[in-house]
């Protein structure tokens, strides 16, 4: 076992596929010479070869569009888009070809690949290095969409991401990139199966339901909870679709009270449909309104970066709410 | 634009308007052949029109059809060698029939019944056809060309000698994709041919709307692309255009090949195109339908007569009679194939609507099932 953080862990995990299958190919702004603005792909081009890792032209459309079409040729494209924030030129493929290719093609053609970008705040990117759109994307009949939370997790995720037969999104948190380090067996080849949540903390009182970076923000108001003698349960989701809601359901039947974590935007944000999901699934067990700490209906700000997202501070006094009602 | 590489080359044209073949861009197609294209030309025609019958009288939900760029449709496509791929916008099924596609497949897709090889899940027209080397259908505009790139460049990274055509209109050019896809084709010089259909039209806007361009042809050269022009109305123009662009791109040098055709119909059943068209204009253009000129050249090499016009007609009349009952015989989708697909697997949430929708009330008349 080897100490890495998450930026090693999926440098790995990519090394790892790419040893084991010369079919996967990895595409994008950066991502050769320089390693990709992250260093994520660091050193891929010199192992695989300018014929398997492609600095391409500045264009997340054609990224995209030309994956879509090596998938359809046979190949496993892994594309990167360098912030998530700027997957929306790129949007249409996704949408409307990505996810739709097995099903419009009565399942003669599939659009297979796994597109990596890094999400989510903390590192004073404002609007455009900031955002979280997992919830555009879960709303799409076709992908899945999976967040890791930690470098073991990350690599186990993208393996089993890659060899599953249907086209993800796979979102990286950039916040913990370098800050959450794990022990990550270096080389080997294992998997974190998808639509698995984890529960991270065992409790009693409240469930909490994050992923990604605001996992460590979830795990921090329950330490502070507990010591309020409120004893939660937090779930990391790591795949956010399809969802493991047999792992939320039977926590919420456990607590009755439920607090969902998220950075994105409230309105229609996933916390809406697990709140839904929870509310046909397990309602006569809820003692509490089931509740979201979210980041604002606001474009993501600059300066006040920390009063957006739903850091402990934000989560502690909703958990305690939810354990009082 | 200046120098000499940047001049555009004349226009492909290989018949004659006394139908005699210009003697430099004869691509020697044998009588045989020719008589074959020529006869897949007239079946496109006769399927065209009797599928706007049935989408008048209700039978089929729309068309979207070729008139008038059949030689456009069926050149480009007789070009390919059996191991080429075919990327489809949606005015191709000529090209489709061509490659393989047997007749009763695609009016089950037009039908949209339970024997629709996409199972009924697209419009009329957007159809798939995997094993004869075509793409996939969809209606946003120019996702195709991304697409056919990418896969022509997957074939050259493994080293396979087979090459990509793509068609789309030339409002196509219009869209972020033709600009992702040409660029693309350019950097990695990937065994494609960009095929413009420059019917004039898109839906109901005049080519000079969509581009200050003076050719569309002309975009090929900001993307390191080759420019080609050809009389889309000359079926033996388009398979000599069409050939050569194939050659060119093989040897690493894309082809953005532009067809000057026109469109003898509305957009689709649709459309009403005498909102926006004059009579005049259209009889001209008619005076110019590649069928009519095809036929003239078979007719005087003695290919040809009244007689075998009349028959072939009743012959693929008869054909699409056959296809159109067995289509309309066939039942609708079972509700499965709704759920099916989505992913390869059902996941739980599927799983749960489609119990769910076994028992909810059916709706009535699907599609004229």
């Amino acid at each position: 076992m080897t100490q890495m953080n998450m930026v090693k862990a999926i440098n790995d995990a990519l090394r790892v596929a790419m040893r084991q299958d010369s079919r996967v190919v990895v595409l994008g702004e950066d991502v050769g010479k320089v390693g990709g603005v992250f260093r994520v792909t660091e050193g891929l081009i010199n192992e695989f070869g300018a014929e398997r890792v492609f600095d391409t032209p500045l264009s997340e459309g054609g990224i995209i569009g030309t994956a879509v079409g090596m998938a359809l040729y046979g190949l496993v494209p892994v594309p990167e888009i360098q912030f998530a924030d700027f997957i929306f030129p790129a949007f249409d493929q996704i949408v409307s070809e990505v996810a739709k290719f097995r099903y419009r093609s009565g399942g003669e053609y599939t659009s297979k690949m796994v597109i990596r970008t890094p999400v989510g705040g903390g590192i004073r990117g404002g609007h455009y290095h900031s955002q979280s759109p997992e919830a555009y994307f879960i709303h799409t009949p076709g992908l899945k969409i999976v967040c890791p939370s930690n470098p073991y997790d990350a690599k186990g995720l993208f393996l089993a991401s890659l060899r599953d037969p249907d086209p993800v999104l796979f979102f990286e948190p950039k916040r913990i990139y370098r800050a959450a380090r794990s022990d990550v067996p270096e080389g080997e080849d294992y998997t974190v199966p998808l639509s698995v949540a984890k529960v991270v903390r065992p409790g009693n009182h409240v469930t909490v339901i994050a992923w990604g970076a605001m996992l460590y923000e979830a795990i921090e108001a329950s330490n502070k909870a507990a010591e309020q003698g409120i004893d939660c349960e937090v779930i990391d989701l790591r795949t956010l679709w399809p969802v493991d809601i047999d792992t939320i359901v039977n926590s919420v039947k456990k607590t009755g009270r439920v607090v969902v974590v998220h950075e994105a935007p409230k309105s229609c944000g996933f916390g809406a449909e697990l709140v839904s999901l929870i509310n046909e699934k397990a309602f006569d067990y809820l003692e509490a309104p089931p509740t979201r700490v979210t980041g604002w209906d606001t474009p993501f700000p600059y300066t006040l970066e920390n009063d957006y997202l739903p850091l402990a501070g934000r989560i502690l006094p909703a958990i305690a709410r939810v354990a009082k009602y | 634009m200046s120098g000499p590489e940047f001049v555009l080359g004349d226009v492909v044209k290989v018949l004659e308007p006394d139908s005699t073949v210009h003697p430099d861009n004869d691509p020697g197609l044998s009588p045989e052949r020719c008589v074959a294209l020529y006869e897949h030309m007239v079946m496109t025609r006769v399927l065209d029109e009797r599928l706007v019958t049935l989408q008048r009288q209700g039978r089929i939900g729309f068309h979207i059809g070729s008139m008038g760029e059949e030689a456009t449709v069926i050149g480009t496509a007789a070009a390919l060698d059996e191991t080429d791929w075919l990327f489809p916008c949606y005015r191709e099924f000529g090209a489709l029939l061509l490659r393989g596609m047997p007749l009763q497949s695609y009016m089950d897709n037009m039908y949209g019944n339970g024997n629709d090889p996409v199972k009924g899940r697209q419009m009329p027209d957007h159809y798939s056809a995997k094993p004869y080397r075509f793409g996939s259908v969809s209606s946003p505009i120019g996702t195709q060309i991304t697409q056919a790139v990418g896969f022509a460049w997957a074939a050259k990274l493994r080293g396979e000698k087979l090459a990509a055509i793509v068609y789309f209109g030339e409002g196509a050019t219009s869209s972020n994709e033709f600009h992702c896809g040409a660029n693309f084709a350019g950097v990695y010089k990937t065994p494609t041919v960009l095929i413009c259909r420059n019917n004039g039209w898109a839906i109901s806007v005049p080519a000079e709307k969509q581009s200050a361009s003076e050719t569309f042809a002309q975009k090929a050269f900001a993307y390191g692309l080759v420019p080609m022009r050809v009389d889309g109305n000359d079926l033996l123009a388009v398979y000599k255009a069409t050939r050569d662009a194939l050659a060119l791109a093989r040897a690493g040098k894309p082809v953005l090949l532009e067809c000057l055709t026109h469109r003898l119909s509305g957009h689709s059943t649709s459309d009403d195109p005498t909102r926006y068209r004059g009579q005049e204009e259209m009889a001209a253009e008619r005076a110019q339908d590649p069928l009519p000129r095809m036929r003239a050249y078979l007719e005087k090499k003695g290919l040809w007569s009244e007689q075998k016009q009349q028959a072939f007609i009743a012959k693929v009349d008869a054909e699409v009679k056959l296809a159109v009952e067995a289509a309309e015989k066939a039942p609708a989708p079972v509700l499965d194939t709704m759920f099916d697909d989505v992913f390869e697997q059902r996941p739980w949430h599927l799983r749960e609507q489609y119990e769910e929708s076994l028992h909810a009330p059916r709706a009535q008349g699907h599609g004229g099932h």
